[in-house]
């Protein structure tokens, strides 16, 4: 076991820190940029969330309870399956715009989680909540960036490229052999991120979860140990994710008839 | 295929923005639709080719549109649009077996080597005669043929009409839109008119 320490900061430090925002809103009124007043609120938002989830996860941790933990995961992916939607340009129409990102990501989430805590780490008892939502946390994150990128890859795809799918359609191809091309540049684009991330860290920059644990004190080569970990499951995932959603939107976007259903995109987004 | 035996029958279909829509066509005859742009046309043919989901009976021969799979039906009822898409760089792997269209891309009037070139190169007129190789490809029973020959000059017109005239001698049903009253009455047995959202059948 890692002795932990760490030094603890005070709610003066974190006053001053705060302090460097008004150089951004220096900045903002000698240029006129115009954002000091988002700037300012962003960064009162951002205190104020970060310091309310502080406190719920101090109340979670102390219960050590699979019930809580279950319940703060839960809220944890669905605000991640709605934010699914809003970051895609052309989101499907109804439920399954919300359902397609919220399902992957709980079915991803609990599994790679499931398997980073209860099988890799194996705390006691193996629900911890101060393992479990960290890393469900990690990636929830990672996953939900993949799949956004794919199914908007594909929606976006798919309006622009209607005449060419449609012509092999009508040639008599199945819906996936006509879908084909913009299923596999979907794919690419979800993995790429993680792929760069992968590739760039430790060079470019230290992970943030690696860098927390260092601060705090532990090894270094143990805090790189979790990262690694850390990083081959928010890949899998991601894979996982990223196929799931891209192949359910696929689906989705094609009907039984093996037709384009561009019907079913709501196009009143971002155009 | 049937080759010769076909019968396209269309029962109370609804097309959006159509009056419900009955009419058969028999093999080897050839409707012309025509119509304002905007009228239905191309929804019409879109709907026949399964492309769109629509209510009311769609039938070749004894087959029910929806009896046989999507791919299926459009493998014998084929609909080529009036702007083609396509999806490599070459025309080559657009076709199944580019052997088996060569005497069609001849008699179209498109030069052997023309397959191989990239499509970016390839003029508008040139790739409007390609799609409809592509679209004979397979030999299927019905073409649905939406301004098929807009893009060409006359002669190319000529060749492409005299091509369709050997597929209806074959037996093949042909519903041809074209804004050339000329191209309707040198090719179509009967004309339908689209105006209004009201569709009108008669002999040409």
């Amino acid at each position: 076991m890692t002795q932990i320490s760490y030094v603890a900061l005070s709610y003066w430090d974190l006053a001053l820190a705060a302090t460097l925002i008004l150089i951004n809103g220096g900045l903002s009124i000698a240029f006129r940029l115009g954002i000091e007043r988002t700037l300012f609120i962003a960064a009162a938002r951002m205190a104020i969330q970060l310091m309310a989830i502080g406190f719920v996860l101090k109340f979670i941790f102390a219960q050590t309870s699979p019930w809580w933990t279950a319940a703060l995961a839960l809220v944890m992916i669905l605000v991640a399956g709605y934010e699914s939607r809003a970051r895609q340009e052309t989101p499907f129409k109804g439920w399954i715009a919300y359902g397609l990102g919220t399902a992957t990501l709980l079915f991803v989430g609990t599994i790679a989680t499931i398997f980073g805590v209860g099988v890799l780490i194996g705390p006691d008892p193996w629900y911890a909540p101060r393992y479990i939502i960290p890393v469900l946390g990690m990636m929830l994150g990672n996953t939900l960036t993949g799949i956004s990128l794919g199914l908007d890859s594909l929606t976006t795809a798919a309006r622009r490229e209607r005449p060419a799918i449609e012509a092999r359609i009508a040639l008599g191809a199945t819906r996936f052999v006509a879908l084909s091309q913009i299923i596999r540049r979907a794919l690419r684009t979800g993995m790429m991120p993680i792929v760069n991330a992968m590739a760039a860290s430790g060079i470019v920059a230290l992970p943030g979860m690696m860098t927390g644990q260092i601060l705090s004190g532990v090894d270094p080569v143990e805090a790189t140990k979790y990262q690694l970990m850390i990083m081959f499951l928010i890949a899998g995932g991601t894979a996982l994710g990223v196929f799931l959603a891209v192949l359910g939107g696929a689906r989705y976007l094609s009907d039984e008839r093996h037709r384009l259903r561009l019907d079913r995109l709501d196009l009143g987004q971002g155009d | 295929m049937t080759g010769g035996s076909g019968l396209l029958k269309l029962e109370e279909v609804k097309v959006y923005g159509l009056e419900p829509v009955s009419f058969q066509v028999s093999a080897g005859e050839c409707l012309a639709v025509q119509g304002p742009s905007g009228a239905g046309k191309t929804v019409l043919l879109r709907a026949i080719a399964d492309l769109d989901p629509v209510e009311g009976r769609i039938a070749l021969d004894d087959t029910d549109r929806l009896a046989v799979s999507g791919p299926a039906w459009r493998a014998r009822v084929r609909y080529a649009a009036a702007e083609p898409g396509w999806w490599d760089e070459t025309p080559r792997p657009h076709f199944r077996d580019p052997d088996s269209i060569a005497e069609i891309v001849r008699a179209l009037g498109l030069g052997e080597g023309i397959l191989g070139q990239p499509l970016a190169r390839i003029s508008t007129g040139e790739r409007q005669r390609l799609a409809l190789a592509r679209a004979l490809e397979d030999s299927p029973d019905v073409l649905l043929l939406d301004e098929p020959t807009g893009a060409l000059d006359a002669k190319a017109t000529a060749r492409a009409e005299k091509l369709l005239k050997t597929q209806l001698k074959t037996g093949r049903i042909i519903l041809l839109v074209s804004h050339d009253p000329e191209q309707i009455a040198r090719m179509a047995n009967r004309k339908m008119t689209i105006r209004g959202g009201k569709v009108r059948v008669a002999r040409t």
